[in-house]
């Protein structure tokens, strides 16, 4: 994965702003996507996603700011001189036209023979499995047959970046997991970077070489599944993706790397640094990460009663009120750490396992790539 | 069983109001449509009597009589002027019907009003405000010779029945057309010009094929009562051309030899069901309705 990216962006935008009128949609964004990289844009309904696709893609124009192709500015390019291509959530094929027809729809538009027109048509078809489809019109076929033909018709032009707005949105979930591996699949083939819009985490995370969170028009945090999952740098992001348990603190002293915390549930201390005394900050500490013990543990004072334990199959969920009525959020394998509803725990969780973040930077945080030396896994 | 005869209990239940629903304009339709079809039809197989008046002996000669170079000369003008009219009509109608599909809301209604408001008033009425403005001594020609131009004698020629009729049926092609217009996704022209079409490219790939149907429509809708239609022809024209529709009502009332006027109207009825056949069988029937 690491090997076919080279560190030159092939987009980057640069301080990119967005108005409807009065309404700020997008808010200075600043993003480099790298050269076949498959990068997610995720964020809930209205936050910005499908307007900065399509700021790429030359559909709507920019308000203030800069957007690069391969260090060319985009801005006054339609998007017929873009050398991107768009998969439309509502697929957009052509009706008139036959399967054949819209995927070579591209191919004829830049005058190319029609004895290449047909190879190049039936290796692409062949690749999205739609061989034998040609004289198919959209209008006789599936929503994931549709899907493909979208998708053969964008790639067939061999474009720089492929850009794809919620494309599996109206499949079934089944479809959808087998089509996510497909394009997965397709795209580490393709060597293409695809810019992929979804406001589904898994999806996201299942896809995905980098995630970039959207909140309100801006980026809230940009990297890998990975860290996004273990070191969310927003309270928005802790919560957004997957569960967390958020504790709000005020941090109390500040001890060589270690820091004394001060919370209504109780105190604790963390291996962390870059805060100072009676900062506001807030702790977020996965379920999955949540111990229990029967005595207090060293640098934890978190006392609770276990409220309750439900078995869902692989895991147990296990429910913890804290002295002030917080709930905690624990999950376990069934042969982990376990007490009967009732029990006062004392919680705890290994070093490391817990993150610390400035709540100040909370709503107005704005990723920017090089303040951060590169995100790029590797 | 219990279940099949709450079935059947239903289904006599849906019959009914269909029936009742269905039947006043199954009922309209015949007496209106059929019964005076039918009579037309029936009477232009007689023979004309003395002083317009019908005898009920059978005969080809009012359809032997059509075949009268002067009369076929005529039918020719008709068909041509209402070609020229429906090509006129979609030159003008599909640039408006465009911009139409593109507004939307208040700006939209302000357009559609716009449109069929003229129409609310009665055509000879609206014609003859035409004819005011058209004619030698009319408004235009003073406004031309006001500004130190030629003034034009555009009344009663040719050119004048087809405004006219161009005119008069506007709305019968822009509307169908916009209808096909609005009903395309939007996208699908962001999709072609990702793909590379610039703007008259997607206009020839995508926007024409795809309002097809309305441009059918359209035409049908205005080459058909352009074909029948006598006032325009009389007014615009000023009497000196004469067209089917002017043709057929003269036999009914100054010839007054009706079998002749009937025989006519079937020719022209019979020509309109072949046209409509030759264009159902190019474009898509579903869409022509
Ligand atoms: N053409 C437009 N005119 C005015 N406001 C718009 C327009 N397009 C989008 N918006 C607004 O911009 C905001 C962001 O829209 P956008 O479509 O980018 O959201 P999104 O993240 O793609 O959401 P979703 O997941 O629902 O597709 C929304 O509040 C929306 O109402
Ligand atoms: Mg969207």
């Amino acid at each position: 994965m690491t090997e076919k990216m080279d560190k030159k962006p092939i987009i980057s935008l640069r301080n990119v702003i967005k108005k409807y009128g009065e309404n700020l949609v997008v808010n200075k964004i600043n993003l480099d996507i790298y050269q076949g990289e498959f990068l997610t844009l995720l964020g809930a309904s209205g936050c910005g996603k499908t307007t900065t696709l399509r700021m790429i893609a030359g559909f709507e124009d920019i308000t203030e700011g800069e957007i690069f192709l391969e260090d060319e500015n985009m801005a006054g390019k339609p998007p017929y001189h873009r050398n991107v291509n768009t998969v439309f959530q509502s697929y957009a094929l052509f009706p008139h036209m036959n399967v054949f027809d819209n995927v070579a729809f591209g191919l004829v538009e830049k005058k190319m023979k029609k004895a290449e027109i047909r190879k190049k048509v039936r290796e692409v078809l062949e690749l999205v499995q739609l061989t034998g489809f040609e004289r198919r019109k959209p209008d006789q076929m599936s929503g994931g047959q549709k899907q493909r033909v979208a998708i053969a018709r964008a790639i067939v032009n061999n474009p720089r970046v492929l850009l794809l707005d919620e494309p599996l949105g109206a499949l079934d979930l089944k479809l959808r997991r087998q089509m996510q591996l497909d394009l997965k699949h397709l795209q580490q083939q393709l060597n293409i970077t695809f810019v992929y819009v979804t406001h589904d985490q898994e999806e996201a995370m299942t896809m995905s070489d980098r995630i970039a969170i959207m909140n309100g028009g801006v980026f809230e945090q940009i990297g890998t599944a990975e860290e996004i999952y273990e070191h969310p740098k927003t309270k928005f992001v802790a919560d957004f993706i997957g569960e967390s348990n958020i504790f709000e603190t005020s941090i109390h002293a500040v001890e060589e790397k270690m820091l004394k915390l001060i919370m209504e549930q109780g105190d604790v201390t963390v291996r962390e640094q870059g805060f100072e005394v009676n900062e506001i900050a807030y702790l977020c500490v996965r379920p999955e990460n949540i111990k229990i013990s029967e005595f207090p543990v060293e640098g934890f004072n978190l006392k609770g009663i276990i409220k309750e334990n439900i078995y869902v199959g692989s895991q147990i969920k296990t429910t913890i009120e804290m002295i002030n009525g917080y709930l905690v959020k624990k999950t376990a394998f069934p042969d982990g750490d376990m007490k009967p509803a009732g029990s006062i725990v004392y919680l705890y969780w290994d070093d490391g396992k817990s993150v610390l973040m400035h709540t100040k930077e909370d709503k107005i945080y704005n990723y920017i790539e090089s303040a951060e030396g590169g995100s790029i896994p590797s | 069983m219990k279940k099949e005869k709450k079935k059947k209990v239903k289904n006599q239940n849906h019959t009914l109001p269909l029936l009742a629903m269905i039947s006043p304009t199954v009922i309209w339709l015949f007496l209106f449509l059929v019964i005076s079809l039918v009579y037309i039809i029936v009477i232009s197989f007689m023979t004309k009597g003395p002083f317009g008046t019908i005898k009920w002996m059978p005969s080809l000669q009012s359809y032997i009589d059509f075949l009268n170079p002067v009369y076929l000369k005529v039918f020719r003008k008709s068909v041509e002027i209402a070609a020229l009219t429906t090509v006129f009509c979609l030159l003008v109608s599909y640039p408006f019907a465009m911009a139409l599909s593109k507004t939307t809301g208040k700006k939209k209604m302000l357009f559609m009003i716009l449109l069929v408001l003229p129409f609310w008033i009665n055509g000879l009425i609206r014609l003859n405000g035409w004819v005011n403005i058209l004619r030698e001594t009319g408004i235009l020609n003073s406004l031309l010779m006001k500004i130190g131009l030629q003034p034009i004698n555009f009344m009663y020629t040719d050119g004048a029945i087809v405004f006219g009729m161009v005119y008069a049926f506007l709305p019968f092609m822009v509307l169908p057309i916009n209808n096909s217009l609005s009903k395309m996704d939007p996208a699908l022209l962001e999709a072609a010009s990702d793909l590379g079409a610039k703007k008259f490219r997607t206009f020839c790939r995508v926007t024409l094929p795809l309002s097809i149907p309305g441009i059918f429509s359209g035409t049908i809708q205005t080459f058909i009562p352009s074909l029948g239609a006598f006032y325009i022809a009389d007014i615009m024209g000023g009497g000196n051309t004469m067209l089917l529709g002017n043709l057929i009502k003269n036999q009914f009332t100054s010839a007054r030899n009706w079998p002749s006027g009937a025989a006519f109207s079937v020719v022209l009825i019979v020509f309109t069901l072949i046209v409509m056949k030759l264009y159902n069988k190019v474009g898509n029937p579903e869409d022509l309705v």
